[in-house]
């Protein structure tokens, strides 16, 4: 038996050495952490329960059989982030350069599968080569294991991705179904096809961080929800952003004791919108305001831009937001922020998340660009999300709701379930000006009475009335007294039910 | 007594004036423009009139429409404040003929005060001492001598038609004298084309003191002590204090006495000051008379026990001083640090915008805020970007000044830009601890700006403790999250370590009651606080000292405020901190090479083209914000490689315009 532990400490010491101090200190040369070191800090000190630790792969061509480093290049295993369980994968890039092999992937399959059994989140830490090109198509159907997990966990417990390293080719497909992906800047990419292959087809000359960095995709793609500037920054933001979410679909938000009185006021937003229509006033100081201790965690903060999306808590418990920037582009809705809401919307009504919708938005982008991009299909999207979610749904208008723009952000006929104006509310088909131009398109040329029927259609509708006496919104609401109405609606929606029809799964315009 | 004022004015003033109306059971009416109908000034009147739109010529400086006010509502006197009407003898005159008061002096003293020539002629007829020169034209150097010598050295001879120093020379004797005057002469001759040169008294390492006098309509004349205003910024005062650390008690009452003379000469009734400058030697020259209240008047107020606003009302309405020169005396010290919406950091350019959080410090015996402004309040482009006044007191000048670092430790403003952070550095800057003022010390001590306070490096301890503590707090709190597995609850460490500015300072936090006891470098350090979580100041004791440090989770990071510095902390545990030190260094990106937008705006026109060159000093762009058109200027030679904003882009503060190769 001696020997037997002798020799499990000397695989383990293996394991433990990956490819070996040489590369462990290269990796260290490129500002990246190994795969053990990062587990270290995700997870809380001394809770990394590894599994498959022996595993090596079976390849025997192109003189593989002789290379074996126990471990094939992934950590996998479970542990804790704050006391909850998570499973966790983190590929070793000092190990074959962190290639996937068969043996690599049924290591993510394992944890993932049990991961699903349990109900606990899995995080995935990804710096790998690509695909263990020794073994073939092994390693393809490697990768297709692991995208079918993804695909089957979807909806059923949180998936993170973690990009700290390169992810390119097939690979990028797993963390792309997952539901966030934070990256780190200046050491990771994500593309299909690489810098060269770009160059030999379109005769472009970019660089892997311009075509697939952090950067580029936390602005451009919107790919990542978020950029770090490094390792230990994005594994910290993890731990933190770990806290807002459940561990599975069965299961209610976690909650978290708070001091910040729910029926908190804050008189200052009384003035926030600003009395010209016109003039912007920034959405995000009324987030901060009336989240639990002002605290607001923003996702994809630089794509996007007139659309926020992120979490917080109200009675201790998370909330997921949506908002209107009227800062950006008057905050209307385009392709890309009806991407990005309808998206986050669909995360928080898989996972039992209420959601708060802040409306300002006065209407739809126009333009080629957008009709040739498809923002019908695109807008739908946004539409199709609202309508089709179960949990509780919020709704406070502080400005414009304008068209059909008005009907996607969480209104009443999208099963909203509490709906609030500010007094500064104007629920109405269009602007005041837009709507007498068309009204009065023969008298076009008349100023003074376009004004004056403006002016005749503004304190018309300009209001929050109308749409209240239709019952379209349940109660005007004093901006000061925006987070206790909220949280008292929160606590009455508590053990809110609603099905949707049984079905297959329903079509969303994709 | 009157039953009703109306102020005209706005902001802080206006609040102040109301304050000391009410104590006297005065109704108050305000004025308003469409910008300030949310304003506090507003608010707090009993009644409120509105006079017009946002730009102050079409409202604040109305007299007619004030006047109206006036009878629409039943004023029966008006306090303008300081600014807009308050030294404008016609408004004074239009309402003392419709029988309402002006709280303010008569109409004759403001025109004789109004006018430079008659004000210096009135002072030297008082016997106020003037600043000794020849305003006539120079005809030579042997002139310039005789003339010199008259004055008495040192003395400053310039262009008759200078401006921004040039043509400028000082003169210690007459050698320097001979020699400027040729020098000055042909400097003035190429620079203007006019050769004329005069010649005035040279005052050195000048200082600006005032004295406050308050006058009744009976004859009786006192002066309470002065205030030096030296502190100043391109001529904006910026810290006022009264006593002055340099008068002594023979020269204050030479002053006050000169100064109770000339007021004596016009009839003054009510308060007024006069500006004296005086130089090292304590010699003081008449400059002008102010026939108003001053913004810095609390710290007379303070230091002289007395309420200027309420003595303001009893002399207008015919009230006899209720003491004498006798009865006046300085009890302690008193400072007054003007909170300007403006960013030091940026050249001290004004910032307008909506006062997200604003929480000025809490009054007590040693603290006053004069503020204009609340949370949610708008920061307006059309009216003086003052939007407060911290005064503090104490014994002495070392009590008051650092009452007002304390105070200015706990002044919250969120939204715009403001100058806290430069005031708390003058607070803390040595020539100004030990009272070495002159007008030019802010230029002489920041002549590239404020690159803003860096006192962690001296001693970080503050920062660390306190941000240990709190992320401690934070920490606690985190690991008492619902849906954890058993046997392995988060058991939150002792030991952490600071990362700040490049540097690790390793702690051990420990929960006691109250607060947390934390080990730094061998030194324990209670911190005590009932903080709680989201509250922008973390007020408590450190060992037992008071302290206020500005907080604001940012995500991962603190960013913490104190002293005038201004931190971002990472807080990471021993192994985190271990493998820290493997994370690049990234900088800043270096934005030399680019033409910044130094403001939000409105780019109105982009002046260069891709490959043109371009000197130092030329036209590239314009951008428009707050209505006013600023032109941005090469700084040196260069090759525009890229134009990256196009006219008619709006513009994010710090955004990119050009790029030079």
């Amino acid at each position: 038996m001696y020997d037997i532990i002798r020799q499990l400490d000397e695989k383990r010491g293996a394991a433990r050495l990956g490819g070996g101090q040489k590369r462990i200190d290269n990796q260290h040369a490129r500002g990246k952490l190994t795969a053990r070191e990062r587990i270290e800090l995700l997870l809380d000190p001394g809770t990394f329960e590894e599994w498959d630790m022996f595993v090596e792969h079976r390849c025997s061509d192109f003189g593989m059989a002789d290379q074996k480093i126990p471990g094939d290049g992934v950590v996998t295993g479970y542990g804790t982030i704050n006391g909850r369980v998570v499973f966790v994968f983190s590929q070793d890039f000092t190990v074959f350069g962190g290639s996937l092999s068969e043996a690599h992937a049924e290591k993510i399959c394992k944890i993932m599968d049990h991961a699903m059994r349990v109900g606990a989140p899995v995080v995935g830490l990804n710096d790998s080569g690509g695909a263990r090109i020794q073994e073939g198509v092994a390693s393809l159907a490697g990768y297709a294991d692991v995208f079918q997990r993804n695909v089957m966990a979807s909806g059923v417990i949180p998936q993170i991705s973690v990009i700290m390293g390169p992810c390119a080719g097939g690979a990028v497909y797993s963390p792309a179904i997952t539901d966030f992906i934070f990256m780190v800047k200046d050491s990771s990419y994500m593309f299909v096809t690489g810098p060269e292959v770009v160059k030999t087809v379109t005769h472009e000359d970019v660089t892997q961080e311009e075509l697939g960095g952090a950067t580029t995709h936390s602005n451009k793609s919107g790919v990542a929800d978020w950029a770090f500037d490094n390792d230990i920054q994005a594994l910290l933001a993890v731990r933190r952003f770990m806290n807002f979410l459940p561990a599975n679909n069965r299961e209610q938000p976690p909650v978290r004791p708070t001091p910040d009185p729910a029926d908190r006021k804050e008189p200052s937003l009384d003035t926030l919108v600003p009395p010209n229509p016109n003039q912007p006033y920034d959405m995000k100081e009324l987030l901060f305001k009336i989240m639990d201790d002002h605290e607001f965690v923003e996702l994809k903060p630089d794509y996007a831009k007139n659309i926020i999306i992120g979490m917080g808590r109200m009675n201790g418990s998370t909330v997921g937001v949506v908002a209107n920037q009227p800062l950006v582009l008057a905050g209307c809705l385009d392709i890309r922020s009806s991407l990005k809401a309808a998206r986050f919307v669909r995360f928080c009504d898989c996972f039992n998340i209420p959601i708060l919708t802040f409306v300002d938005v006065p209407g739809f982008m126009p333009g080629t660009d957008q009709e040739h991009g498809g923002i019908i299909k695109h807008g739908a999207k946004l539409l199709y999300a609202y309508a089709e979610t179960t949990v509780p749904k919020i709704t406070v208008i502080t400005r414009k709701a304008y068209g059909g723009a008005y009907d996607v952000m969480s209104s009443k006929h999208l099963r909203g379930d509490v709906n609030f104006a500010w007094p500064t509310a104007e629920i109405a088909v269009m602007g005041s000006k837009g709507a007498v131009e068309i009204l009065f398109r023969k008298e076009i040329r008349d100023t003074e009475l376009i004004a004056e029927h403006t002016e005749v259609y503004r304190t018309k509708f300009s209001n929050p009335f109308i749409a209240g006496s239709r019952g379209f919104i349940d109660d005007v609401i004093m901006p000061r007294d925006t987070r206790k109405r909220i949280c008292r609606s929160l606590n009455m929606l508590k053990n809110k039910e609603l099905k949707n029809p049984w079905r297959k799964h329903g079509n969303i315009p994709l | 007594m009157f039953k009703k004022i109306l102020i005209a004015n706005r902001g802080e003033i206006a609040c102040r004036i109301i304050k000391s109306a009410r104590k006297m059971g005065i109704q108050t009416v305000a004025v308003y423009s469409t910008a300030d109908q949310n304003s506090l000034h507003t608010e707090m009147a009993d009644e409120a009139v509105l006079i017009g739109p946002p730009p102050s010529s079409q409202s604040y400086l109305l007299s007619d429409r004030i006047i109206k006010a006036c009878q629409d509502t039943g004023a029966e006197a008006v306090h303008p404040g300081y600014g807009f009407l308050s030294e404008n003898a016609g408004f004074a005159e239009a309402l003392t003929d419709l029988g309402i008061a002006f709280i303010g002096p008569n109409v004759h003293a403001i025109r004789m005060m109004g006018d430079k020539i008659t004000s210096k002629k009135l002072a030297m007829e008082a016997g106020v001492n003037t600043i000794p020169g020849f305003t006539g034209v120079i005809e030579n150097a042997d002139h310039a001598v005789a003339v010199s010598q008259e004055i008495g050295y040192p003395v400053m001879l310039k262009a008759s038609a200078g401006g921004g120093g040039k043509g400028m020379r000082t003169a210690w004797n007459d050698t320097e004298c001979r020699d400027g005057f040729e020098r000055a002469s042909n400097e003035a001759r190429s620079s203007f084309g006019d050769a004329r040169v005069f010649i005035e008294k040279f005052i050195q390492e000048p200082r600006h003191i005032e004295i406050q006098i308050l006058a009744d309509g009976h004859g009786n004349v006192v002066y309470l002590g002065e205030r030096e205003c030296s502190t100043q910024r391109r001529h904006q005062k910026v810290i006022e204090e009264c006593p002055s650390p340099f008068l002594d008690p023979a020269t204050r009452q030479a002053m006050g006495e000169q100064a109770v003379a000339l007021a004596k000469a016009v009839n003054y009734q009510s308060a007024g000051t006069v500006e004296f400058i005086v130089d090292n030697q304590r010699q003081f020259y008449f400059l002008e008379m102010n026939t108003r209240l001053q913004v810095e008047h609390p710290v007379t107020e303070w230091v002289t026990g007395t309420d200027l606003v309420e003595l303001m009302i009893r002399v207008a309405n015919g009230e006899k001083l209720p003491f004498t020169q006798a009865d006046v005396t300085l009890d302690g010290w008193a400072i007054e640090a003007r909170v300007y919406a403006e960013d030091p950091f940026r050249n001290f350019l004004p910032s307008v915008g909506r006062l997200a959080r604003y929480m000025p410090p809490p009054e007590s015996d040693t603290v006053r805020v004069d503020t204009g402004v609340i949370e949610g309040g708008e920061v307006s482009m059309y009216y003086d970007p003052m939007i407060a006044k911290v005064i503090t007191y104490g014994s002495d000048r070392n009590q008051a000044i650092a009452q007002m670092c304390t105070a200015l430790d706990a002044f919250y403003i969120r939204g715009v830009s403001h100058n806290i952070s430069f005031l708390t550095a003058l607070m803390k800057h040595p020539r100004f601890v030990e009272g070495r003022l002159s007008t030019n010390l802010i230029a002489e001590e920041y002549p590239d700006g404020f690159q803003g306070a860096d006192i962690p490096d001296e001693d970080p301890s503050l920062f660390v403790t306190v941000v240990a503590a709190i992320h401690r707090r934070y920490m606690d709190r985190a690991a008492r999250i619902s849906g954890q597995m058993p046997g392995l609850e988060r058991q939150v460490p002792n030991d952490w370590v600071v990362f700040m500015q490049g540097e690790y300072y390793p702690v051990h936090v420990t929960p006691v009651p109250g607060g947390y006891d934390v080990n730094y470098q061998d030194e324990l350090y209670a911190v005590r606080s009932a903080w709680e979580f989201g509250q922008p100041l973390f007020q408590g004791t450190v060992n037992g000292a008071d302290i206020c440090v500005q907080v604001e989770r940012r995500y991962l990071e603190y960013r913490l405020t104190h002293g005038g510095a201004q931190v971002n902390v990472l807080m990471l545990n021993p192994r985190a901190a271990e493998l820290h030190r493997h994370m690049p260094v990234k900088l800043p990106p270096d934005m030399s090479r680019f033409l910044i937008s130094p403001m939000p705006g409105l780019l109105t026109r982009v002046a260069v083209q891709v490959g043109q060159e371009v000197r130092a000093g030329e036209t590239l762009a314009v951008v428009e914000a707050m209505k006013m058109e600023n032109v941005l200027y090469a700084e040196r030679d260069g090759v525009v490689a890229k134009v990256l904003a196009a006219t008619g882009d709006s513009l994010t503060v710090d955004q990119p315009i050009i790029e030079f190769e």
